[in-house]
């Protein structure tokens, strides 16, 4: 038991932390990505790709860096510091993921070194409007076509859909709409007739795409994993794409402190400064309990995710790292007053991204009920231990 | 980074399980898993039992017969004793005068006291506080004055935990009128049969015993009583403060307390079937769940980050697991109450060898005394609020 980094997840750590000091330091800077093209900035996509930070997850094999949950872990808490923008969720953990987990020997070969090197985008087109946080709720339909496929159906809110150059979508093979069972997984490039995409920005500054799918033909070769059989390397990916927002929020909350630490300290009032104020200073200590709890789940989510206990320690780490997040996000804006309010200030994109995460895959209600269906974490009285009833 | 313990580390779990589930007479452990007051022999006993084992002070220096423990193993230890309800060993005897005496005594007080509190030959109670003193130590004003190869102190101490079994008493006392608050303060040993020290009870809101008044009324003591340095008492109590923190997270000992609420639940009846049927219920729980694996997950990371430390100074760290810690100690008592619903109702006194017939299930007449009891927690031990005041100092520099 030791939760310590090597010193290369050290290293790797320093050299996120610098890319995201020059590319994000301030609030301009983030601005002038935003009002790039796609929301975001190619330049800095490009500083991702030499660091490795695009291939991290994959396996050497297939043109990637063999890194780790811990790793991602380490570069999702750097980008959730830096607030950064980019499609890195999309393509490198859940589009990748998804990749990683059922494409064939084949398809990782041919598909890892594009994402690796930056050229390739990808999205997880898979929710849906009457789906709310129910992964198995697939409404859209793959029919045989021939020897290939056709899709018909409608995405939602489709992280960075928009930019995507290839999409993972999730279709109906078989079963009712909300068997888990029938679900597959199709590879689906965007420009393909059929598809058409409506992007827009989403409300912490990033950005998203409602997908139609109307008619799209596709090659046997566009499935991606077994027929059928997708649940479950979804859920897998899903809950790795939980702990890697779990890091994120840390790593926000963790700036959002820093920042609101640095008003209570410089901003007077009555002659003093407002960190004077023992109810501030309370305030601002309830904050560094909340956020060293859900660091502390984000963590246990890291280590856990994948392993059969692991789809509740997800759950259970969104659950503590949404209430933090909330906590957090409100008393920061609070403690600094009015200027918490402007959109000219930092801390009030750091809420703003605090608060979308926490409905991202599952709110804190959905995670509970998670927890709740699995059992709970802690298991029961151990037999033999002399003090069941 | 890594969670999972080491063989080793799981052998060495094993064999502290194995003890305490076979060592520890069971009637002693229901009681502590039932939340009923234990009875001086019955605590007495238990620590002998470790001691023999050479586990009741393991924190201690290894000549005064602490272990060679990884801070890991101690982990272990403590968490595989409170899971498995066996009474803590007597905080007041190992881990607070024995390390103060083990650190700032003479080599004398050593020998003579160490290993009878790590027997608990001799049963230590703690007399820091003052009515006038509680969180603001420092403005304590009981008295020792010189006189001869004695010290003659007057004051009161109160909230004196289980003073009534105790053989000796460590205090804080003004040995310097002069000089201001925490210099003048020096710690000392008294004898709880010296003549003028009077102890009388305070009835705490569950209808329990467990706090006192101590009166000192020109009691005696020999010079060679004194601690440290005189007039550098606070040292000692700084040192026995940040001791007294690390282990108050309690983690073993809430998820005892949660499991046995879920056991509870699925034989409480309701409606058709039993509390446990009810999802908001089994939803609290797993709230709660999450909040103590949080808890947990932190206190592993200052186990785990023991080894880089220097020195013997506790982590500012642990004002945040005091904090939590008391805080979910206190939920549980919270869903206990609930779970129990109607039969927390009666109350029955706290008689020894009362034969009236429990109302209820006979573990339900603890619940609501429990849950009064267990408020102390985020007062003692440095208040929550204060706590908070020393990490909004120590870590933000506010
Ligand atoms: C069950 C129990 C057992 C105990 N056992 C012992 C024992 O064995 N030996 C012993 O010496 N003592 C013992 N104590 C005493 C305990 O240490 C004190 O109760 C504690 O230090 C608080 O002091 P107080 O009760 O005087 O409350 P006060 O200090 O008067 O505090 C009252 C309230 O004010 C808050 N407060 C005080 N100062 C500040 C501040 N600066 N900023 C913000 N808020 C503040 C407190 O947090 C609390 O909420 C025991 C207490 C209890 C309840």
């Amino acid at each position: 038991m030791d939760f310590d980094l090597t010193d290369e997840q050290r290293l790797l750590a320093d050299s996120v932390g610098r890319l995201m000091g020059d590319a994000y330091g301030s609030l301009e800077k983030r601005r002038a990505h935003a009002a790039e093209p796609h929301g975001w900035s190619e330049r800095v996509w490009a500083q991702y790709a030499e660091l490795g930070l695009l291939g991290l997850p994959f396996a050497e094999r297939h043109g990637g860096f063999g890194g780790g949950a811990v790793e991602l872990m380490i570069v999702m808490e750097a980008f959730g510091r830096g607030l950064a923008l980019e499609p890195y969720l999309a393509t490198v953990v859940l589009g990748g993921g998804l990749l990683r987990l059922a494409g064939s020997e084949a398809k990782q070969a041919r598909l890892v070194p594009r994402v690796a090197d930056g050229s390739l985008k990808l999205a997880f087109a898979h929710g849906e409007a009457q789906a709310r946080y129910d992964l198995d709720d697939v409404a859209t339909t793959a029919r045989r076509a021939g020897d290939g496929w056709r899709l018909d159906g409608a995405k939602s809110v489709v992280l960075h859909g928009d930019c995507a150059d290839l999409l993972v979508v999730s279709a109906r093979t078989g079963g009712e709409r909300r068997d888990r069972d029938g679900i597959t997984l199709f590879l689906v490039e965007a420009g393909v007739p059929g598809v058409s995409r409506r992007g827009y920005p989403t409300q912490d500054g990033q950005r998203a795409a409602e997908i139609l799918l109307e008619g799209v033909e596709l090659t046997p070769d566009a499935v991606l994993g077994p027929v059928g059989g997708a649940a479950a390397p979804i859920r897998l990916a899903v809950d790795a794409a939980l702990a890697a927002l779990s890091a994120e929020a840390v790593g926000a909350m963790d700036a959002l402190h820093a920042l609101t630490l640095e008003y209570l300290k410089t901003r007077k009032q009555f002659g003093v400064t407002i960190g004077s104020f023992q109810v501030l200073q309370h305030r601002a200590v309830d904050m560094v309990v909340a956020i060293e709890q859900a660091r502390s789940m984000a963590m246990y989510a890291t280590m856990m995710a994948g392993t059969p206990e692991g789809h509740a320690a997800v759950a259970g780490a969104k659950v503590q790292v949404n209430r933090s997040a909330r906590f957090v996000g409100q008393q920061s804006i609070q403690l600094h007053g009015g200027i918490g309010m402007t959109m000219e200030y930092l801390a009030g994109h750091y809420f703003k991204r605090l608060t979308i995460i926490e409905s991202l895959f599952g709110d804190t209600e959905h995670h509970l009920r998670e927890v709740t269906a699995s059992g709970g974490l802690l298991g029961d009285l151990p037999s033999g231990s002399g003090l069941a009833k | 980074m890594d969670l999972r313990f080491t063989p080793e580390e799981n052998s060495f779990r094993d064999t502290v399980r194995q003890f305490f589930t076979a060592e520890i007479p069971q009637p002693i452990r229901a009681k502590v898993a039932d939340g009923r007051p234990l009875a001086r022999e019955d605590i007495v006993t238990s620590q002998r039992i470790l001691n023999r084992r050479g586990w009741a002070v393991p924190h201690w220096p290894r000549e005064w017969g602490g272990q060679d423990w990884s801070p890991v193993q101690r982990y272990i230890f403590t968490e595989e004793l409170q899971q498995n309800a066996v009474p803590q060993p007597l905080g007041f005897n190992v881990s607070m005068v024995g390390p103060v005496i083990a650190a700032f005594g003479t080599q004398e007080q050593k020998e003579r006291f160490l290993p009878r509190a790590a027997n608990l030959d001799d049963w230590w109670c703690q007399g820091f506080s003052e009515p006038g003193a509680g969180s603001d130590l420092a403005g304590l004003r009981t008295s020792a004055k010189r006189d001869g190869n004695e010290w003659v102190v007057n004051g009161q101490k109160t909230w004196t935990t289980l003073a009534q079994y105790a053989d000796w008493i460590f205090c804080l006392v003004r040995t310097d009128p002069a000089a201001r608050k925490q210099q003048g303060i020096s710690f000392l040993l008294i004898d709880m049969r010296s003549p003028g020290v009077t102890v009388r009870p305070i009835v705490t809101i569950d209808g329990g015993r467990e706090v006192n008044e101590v009166f000192l009324d020109e009691v005696r003591v020999p010079l060679e009583n004194l601690v440290g340095e005189e007039n550098k008492g606070w040292d000692c109590a700084k040192y026995l403060l940040g001791h007294e923190r690390t282990g108050i997270a309690r983690v073993g000992l809430s998820k005892l307390r949660v499991r046995r609420i879920k056991e509870l639940a699925r034989q409480m009846p309701s409606g058709d079937g039993t509390v446990w049927d009810d999802i908001e219920f089994r939803k609290k729980v797993a709230s709660l769940e999450i909040e103590l694996k949080a808890l947990e997950i932190t206190q592993l990371r200052v186990v785990s980050n023991e080894r880089h430390r220097q020195g013997n100074k506790p982590d500012p760290a642990s004002s945040i697991l005091k904090i939590r810690g008391s805080e979910i100690q206190q939920a549980t008592t919270e869903l206990l109450l609930e779970m129990v619903g109607p039969y927390a109702l009666p109350y029955r006194e706290a008689v020894e060898g009362s034969n009236e017939p429990p109302v209820g299930p006979d573990w339900a007449d603890t619940a609501a005394p429990t849950y009064f009891n267990w408020r102390k927690t985020t007062i003692y031990g440095g208040s929550n609020e204060i706590q908070r005041n020393i990490v909004a100092k120590a870590i933000l520099g506010l």
